[in-house]
């Protein structure tokens, strides 16, 4: 008896990836090239509903922005996409979600498969209380990517120097990575995320718990990752949006309001609460 | 809010006055707090002070020296000197011969066996040994250190009045007077009392030793720890990471820590029922005593190790499920590892609540009279705690000084253990 407690209904076969949909939503909710698509997706926490109805599509190399108030379901919806919330109990969903046009909730997903393929980046950094070495090896080791301790050092070198930390800490590499500052530990979380040689990175909030030289660092980062990495992150702060992504999602209340390049959400936004939004009138 | 009457002066006066108030509440709080405090210490050197100085004279005896003339017609008859020819020697004998030269004008019979009585009737075991060692000794003499009575152990401590009259006391004038001669002689010394450590129980207080329960303890311990850890720590993993929570995991809850609040005499019925009658288990056995203390400790140990669990934070749990590992990858990778050191602490603390349980034990017979070391887990044994209950309702006075002294082996045992949970916990707690 586990807490696996997602139960996934059947979608309404109105979701093929690329096809036009039926939505609320303004804007364009599909792309050329999709990785992730959500189709129809409704989660609940208990009686309580957090994503109502959702479509959208993410784009390969390319880095979307989740904007939007506290508490309208940025990290649920995040979390979806890896099959996070599977480790929540009450949480439950419906709807479909592809990954490369399967779908990841389907019986024969590996899950562990899944987060491989699907890397996460948290809010605060949690890197292991163990070596930095192990915190980047771990991943790797898990998944069987090296067999030989060279293989796993080459690894563990590569995913530290993607994520701009090897030369900080390439003489302490048995240090505990806990012990690094803030902004050190999340590109540790980075690069650990990275080591299983995902397709697709979430990162909730990654710069919230971090001084604004190591948050310029994370996004100068990000931006570098996305030749190689499709990348989705959340964030409140409109200004990181605006620098980091290409295309930006406006949620509220648990629905996207709207969807679209990011210079266009930023400067001319489609829907009425987009604006007030991106004008500072809530938050 | 000022009224036009208050004046600045009037309100700093006011002020200073609260404050002074304030100071005062403070320091008497503090003295209050340093009374309680200094209450238990109290209570707790005197505690340590009384049974410290009943006890310590336990790990001394009274030996006397006694010249021994190895009499070939009394030890080896036939003259073979083959170990088991010599075993049967007739030591007494001798021994009482040679007490009979010590004192050469003691001729009454009556007399003289009070004259044997000095010694402990377990000289005529140590003289045996002696000379199965050394059977070059037959038809020689030498001198020989044998343990003296009980009664002359306390007397030699000057724990027997010799003001009282003689028939209010349990050494009598001549006794007295013989043991005088003796020390004058330079026959009589205190040694170190290592059989209190080597032996068994016994009916004669100079030869009852405290192995037996220690052996008896350790053996229901080790049971104990082998059981309830392993048990208690699965079943905590399987509350905290793997259960949903739902009706049944609460009512689980609820009846564990109900069960850590049962009374620990109701254990022992529990065991002598299902153990002993049911399962036909042999009575008296540490085997039993330590099935009944794994299942008192057991709730105690699955609350604390839950305990430890959930101060592993939830951001590993989300590392580690982030990354793709398995459940049980990301229990026994990570979070069991900074779980442990907690779960030991706790189950450390259970041991020694363990070892210092008395009641349930007496409900499986681990109460009774056992003089034999126990060898195995099913041999009849007692245990420390039991000891003391079974020494300090003894009517000689020289278990006094023993029961106390078990008491101090028990304490050591406890303390250690303590001290052992809060060096782990030093060492290894981690704060996040
Ligand atoms: N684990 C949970 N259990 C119950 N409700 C939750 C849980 N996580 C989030 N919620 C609720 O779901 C809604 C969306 O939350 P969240 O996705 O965290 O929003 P955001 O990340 O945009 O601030 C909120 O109303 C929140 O209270
Ligand atoms: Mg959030």
């Amino acid at each position: 008896m586990t807490t696996n407690s997602i139960q996934v209904t059947a979608a309404p076969d109105h979701s093929l990836p690329g096809e036009p949909v039926e939505t609320r939503t303004v804007g364009q909710i599909s792309v050329q090239q999709p990785v992730l698509s959500a189709r129809a997706v409704n989660i609940f926490y208990g009686a309580k509903q957090a994503i109502k109805d959702i479509n959208l599509d993410i784009g390969l190399h390319s880095v979307t922005a989740l904007i939007g108030p506290s508490g309208c379901g940025k990290s649920t919806f995040l979390r979806s996409m890896n099959r996070m919330n599977d480790t929540i109990p009450g949480a439950r969903m419906t709807g479909r979600i592809t990954l490369d046009g399967e779908d990841i909730y389907s019986g024969d997903q590996d899950v562990v498969q899944l987060r491989a393929r699907v890397g996460m980046v948290f809010q605060q950094p949690n890197p292991f209380p163990k070596s930095i070495y192990e915190n980047v090896a771990y991943g790797p080791r898990i998944h069987g990517l090296a067999v030989t301790r060279a293989d796993l050092d080459v690894i563990v070198q590569s995913s530290l120097q993607k994520a701009g930390l090897w030369s900080e800490v390439k003489d302490r590499l048995s240090h505990p990575g806990t012990g690094l500052s803030g902004g050190q530990q999340q590109r540790l979380c980075i690069a650990r995320a990275m080591a299983v040689d995902p397709e697709v990175i979430l990162m909730d909030e990654p710069c919230s718990a971090l001084d604004p030289v190591a948050t310029a660092r994370i996004e100068d980062l990000i931006d570098e990752l996305r030749d190689k990495y499709t990348i989705v992150i959340v964030t409140h702060n409109m200004q990181q949006a605006a620098r980091v992504s290409q295309r930006t999602a406006y949620f509220h209340m648990g629905e996207l309001i709207e969807v679209g390049a990011t210079n266009q959400i930023f400067t001319n936004p489609g829907h009425r609460l987009t604006e007030d939004y991106i004008t500072g009138r809530f938050g | 809010m000022n009224s036009i009457s208050d004046t600045s002066a009037v309100r700093a006066r006011r002020v200073a006055k609260r404050l002074r108030r304030r100071h005062w509440a403070e320091r008497r709080f503090r003295l209050y707090g340093l009374t309680a405090v200094l209450l238990s210490v109290g209570f707790m050197v005197f505690l340590f002070a009384n049974i410290i100085g009943k006890g310590y004279r336990a790990f001394e005896q009274t030996y006397i020296r006694v010249d021994i003339n190895y009499a070939e017609e009394l030890i080896d008859p036939n003259g073979t000197r083959l170990a088991q020819d010599l075993a049967d020697g007739n030591y007494q004998g001798v021994i009482k011969a040679s007490m009979r030269a010590q004192f050469p004008d003691v001729v009454e019979r009556s007399e003289q066996r009070k004259l044997y009585g000095l010694l402990s009737e377990s000289a005529e075991r140590a003289l045996k040994d002696h000379v199965v060692g050394n059977p070059g000794l037959i038809g020689h003499s030498d001198s020989v250190w044998l343990l003296a009575d009980d009664h002359i152990d306390l007397l030699v401590k000057g724990e027997i009045s010799t003001e009282a009259a003689e028939e209010d006391r349990r050494v009598d004038d001549q006794e007295i007077k013989w043991m005088a001669a003796l020390t004058a002689g330079h026959r009589v010394e205190r040694h170190f009392n290592w059989s209190f450590f080597t032996e068994g129980d016994s009916r004669e207080p100079e030869q009852a030793g405290i192995l037996g329960a220690v052996k008896g303890s350790l053996f229901a311990l080790l049971i104990t720890i082998g059981l309830s850890f392993p048990i208690g720590v699965a079943a905590a993993l399987y509350l905290e990471e793997f259960a949903r929570r739902d009706h049944f995991t609460d009512v689980i809850e609820v009846n564990i820590n109900n069960l850590a609040a049962v009374p620990s005499i109701v254990f022992g019925i529990l065991g002598l029922s299902v153990f002993i009658q049911f399962f036909g288990l042999p009575r008296s056995s540490p085997l039993v005593g330590g099935l009944v203390l794994t299942l008192m400790t057991l709730p105690t140990i699955i609350i604390s190790s839950r305990a430890a669990l959930k101060a592993v934070p939830p951001s590993i749990r989300q590392a580690a499920f982030g990354i793709g590992a398995s459940r049980v990858q990301m229990v026994l990778h990570h979070v069991l590892p900074l779980a442990l050191p907690g779960m030991l602490t706790g189950a450390i603390i259970g041991m020694a609540r363990a070892l210092g349980e008395t009641a349930p034990l007496l409900m499986i017979g681990m109460v009774s009279f056992v003089a034999d070391v126990p060898t195995n887990l099913s041999s009849a044994a007692t245990a420390l705690p039991v000891q003391v209950y079974l020494w300090s309702s003894s009517a000689e006075q020289a278990f006094v000084e023993r029961t106390s002294a078990a008491i101090m082996v028990l304490l050591a045992f406890l303390l250690t253990m303590n001290l052992l949970a809060v060096i782990l916990r030093n060492r290894f707690e981690r704060r996040w």
